[in-house]
């Protein structure tokens, strides 16, 4: 079965999704990032989805809970490089993801979160 | 007969040259010729009448395009029925019935022809603006690089939510292409600000926002405020 590989950087968290997202693959991301979280104590979760172009309400549902789930664990969630078409979906669907940060692009999302850390 | 049209239609318009006129109009009348004859000449949907009504349609767009008027185009097909007829006179002078008869055929003959090219002519027509439309929309929402990283869009004009969607997708692809983190979405020309104008202005600073960038509204007028 397919799976995403969540890759420790330092206090970071590095996730890039290369596949289209379907829902079970979403739902395993989840639970796996969080257990990833608790066991290696990092601070910052950097998603890297310049990859995903299809995107529907449960994988926007399940970004946001992602984000929240680590929030409630001490780590600050940065989703980087989301595509245009994407953005655009998501608005539609009203789903601003208002708890999420984002960034255009992982060099500048890595920025964000060494901002963040001092 | 042939020769009488000819000089017929080509009488009639003096909108275009006359070579390419006559050219146009024989190769019309010859179609016509050799598709027509005794059985389909009352049969309008009749199979051999098809390539006559290709090279109408042909002309009746290309017209659109020259800027012809409708009145000059559809007495362009209408010449046609006025020299036919006066030949049938000429030929048929003793037999007033078959006169009459003759004369009906062609009658509703042109008369199909005629509804063909006005619905390629306005069909023609109607391409023309629709590519203007697109133009017009393209043009009104430039995206402007104004320093590095930073975008400068100004809206000119009424927002509706086909045209937020082309305002969002052109930002968001210039901003992707640019790099940016900064878009300044410039609203003073927009005169009026309802609700609907606003939601639509909400989602596009939301989706700004989704790619990493910060959008800045400037330009609102104090009594949009």
């Amino acid at each position: 079965m397919d799976k995403i590989p969540i890759l420790k950087m330092g206090r970071f968290l590095l996730v890039t999704i290369q596949v289209d997202l379907y829902d079970k693959l979403a739902l395993n991301l989840e639970s796996d990032l969080v257990q990833m979280v608790s066991k290696t104590g990092a601070a910052d979760v950097l998603i890297d989805i310049s990859a995903v172009t299809i995107v529907d309400s449960f994988m926007g549902r399940i970004i946001g809970n992602i984000a929240n789930m680590s929030k409630i664990m001490d780590a600050i969630t940065v989703v980087v490089g989301m595509q245009p078409a994407v953005a655009i979906t998501l608005i539609e669907l009203g789903l601003p993801l208002s708890g999420v940060h984002t960034a255009l692009n992982v060099e500048k999302g890595m920025e964000l979160l060494k901002k963040n850390l001092f | 007969m042939d020769e009488n049209q000819l000089s017929s239609a080509g009488l009639r318009e003096d909108l275009m040259s006359n070579d390419e006129l006559r050219e146009q109009s024989e190769e019309l009348v010859d179609m016509i010729l050799t598709k027509i004859n005794d059985d389909n000449v009352t049969n309008l949907d009749s199979e051999d009448f098809e390539q006559v009504y290709e090279i109408i349609g042909g002309i009746s767009i290309s017209r659109a395009k020259q800027g012809f008027s409708p009145r000059e185009t559809g007495a362009y097909i209408f010449s046609l029925k006025n020299a036919l007829l006066e030949v049938l006179q000429q030929e048929i002078i003793n037999d007033p019935v078959n006169l009459y008869e003759s004369a009906m055929k062609i009658n509703k003959l042109i008369d199909s022809f005629s509804v063909v090219t006005f619905e390629t002519f306005i069909k023609g027509r109607e391409e023309v603006i629709l590519r203007q439309t697109d133009e017009i929309s393209e043009i009104s929402t430039p995206v402007i690089r104004v320093w590095d990283g930073i975008l400068a869009l100004p809206i000119i004009g009424t927002l509706d939510s086909a045209r937020t969607q082309v305002v969002m997708e052109n930002l968001l692809q210039e901003i992707v292409n640019s790099g940016s983190s900064i878009a300044i979405l410039d609203i003073s020309g927009v005169p009026a600000v309802d609700s609907l104008v606003a939601q639509h202005l909400i989602k596009t600073v939301s989706a700004t926002r989704l790619m990493g960038a910060e959008c800045v509204i400037s330009g609102i007028r104090p009594e949009i405020a």
